[in-house]
């Protein structure tokens, strides 16, 4: 479960650029997470449904962008999208090329909002 | 409302940690080995046919990644090669504040390898880079030739695979052809090392991979070359 060490991650930096901007709270995240990074997205909102509360980002939706492999082949300059286990070339077969994109783990950017949405507690 | 952009890396202190880790092995010299394997495949047992292959021309030290027990560690002290042992307290996976630490408690300057033994898992460990040169994964016979379809992150992110326990061949149903092409197709470029490494079986083609690559990153920090590394890459001759 790395999810859950990912997640606080993408929470600290999240938390971070809100109080350097003066925002009160954040209402989203969003997040780019390849295909070929081995990141459950089902595991990712566990964590954050876990993490969140009781921090500027309670009750903020996560947003996943999905990234689907893309690769260029080296020999015939060819680009192609691919899934998780075929990186070979479609149009000459070669097993010289390079991942152009798949391995994303980003964190994009965060909405932030001024005003408190509800009072403070405690 | 506003929009804030961030555009990094979810993992950046950890891949600044390890970006530190690695410049300071690059001006050492010393070549790390993140090396990544399920639970009983035989992360130890490599290590200890790797030391005996290549303890004569380099200083080597382990560093062991557990979630508990010191056993691992202990294995390969026994051997007279200074070992680190991590407990990581229940986490999948090494990172790289974890190896800054270990590698605090090494004498760099008696090095030219470090092999990394990660904790025993076939996800977690793929995605945190420690500041290595190279990750390793080893997959043994009796866990099936079909991992590489459950897993393939893993074999993707590595720069060589390792076969292990190959003398076990004739009792389980293992098509190396099958498991040969998916990690083709999976990882064109890495090499695959057929090895049984209680048994000393096929080590040596692997430990020569091991110390050309030793060899770049000893040249690469101004240090000679050692022994007979250039002949097994064809380079011999007077400097
Ligand atoms: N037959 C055979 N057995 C092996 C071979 N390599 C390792 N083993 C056995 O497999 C078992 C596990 O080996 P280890 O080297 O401890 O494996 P590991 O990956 O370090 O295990 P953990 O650190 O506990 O995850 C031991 O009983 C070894 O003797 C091999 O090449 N052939
Ligand atoms: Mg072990
Ligand atoms: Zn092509």
């Amino acid at each position: 479960m790395h999810e859950m060490g990912i997640t606080q991650g993408i929470l600290e930096a999240a938390v971070e650029a809100a109080e350097r901007a003066g925002a009160d709270s954040i209402t989203e995240i969003r997040i780019s997470v390849g295909e070929l990074t081995e990141v459950v997205e089902f595991a990712l909102q566990f964590a954050f449904e876990a993490l969140t509360p009781g921090t500027i980002a309670e009750g903020a939706t996560l947003v996943v962008t999905h990234v689907a492999p893309r690769s260029r082949c080296n020999d015939c300059g060819a680009e192609y999208d691919h899934d998780r286990f075929t990186m070979l070339c479609p149009e000459c077969d070669s097993l010289n090329v390079t991942l152009l994109q798949g391995r994303e783990l980003q964190i994009d950017s965060i909405e932030t909002s001024e005003e408190p949405t509800e009072e403070s507690q405690g | 409302m506003a929009t804030i952009d961030l555009s990094k890396p979810i993992l950046d202190r950890n891949e600044k940690l390890a970006a530190e880790n690695r410049a300071r092995f690059d001006s050492a010299g010393v070549f790390v080995l993140d090396l990544m394997a399920s639970p009983g495949a035989g992360k130890t047992s490599t290590i200890l046919a790797t030391i005996a292959a290549l303890r004569d021309r380099y200083g080597i030290a382990v560093i062991e990644g557990d979630i508990a027990s010191k056993v691992d560690a202990e294995k390969v002290k026994a051997h007279g090669i200074p070992a680190v042992q991590i407990n990581t307290g229940g986490a999948c996976h090494l990172e790289s504040d974890m190896i800054q630490r270990a590698v605090d408690t090494l004498d760099l300057d008696a090095l030219d390898l470090i092999i990394v033994e990660n904790v025993g898992n076939l996800v977690c460990p793929t995605e945190f880079f420690l500041g290595e040169h190279a990750k390793v994964m080893i997959l043994s016979v009796p866990e099936g030739h079909d991992k590489p379809y459950k897993y393939p992150g893993i074999f993707q992110i590595s720069e060589a695979v390792i076969l292990n326990k190959v003398d076990t061949l004739p009792v389980f149903d293992f098509d190396e052809d099958e498991f040969t092409s998916v990690v083709r197709s999976l990882n064109p470029t890495a090499p695959i090392f057929r090895i049984a490494a209680t048994k000393g079986q096929g080590v040596d083609e692997w430990a020569g991979w091991l110390a050309r690559r030793i060899e770049a990153v000893r040249t690469a920090a101004g240090k000679p070359p050692v022994g007979d590394a250039g002949a097994a890459t064809g380079e011999e001759g007077p400097a």
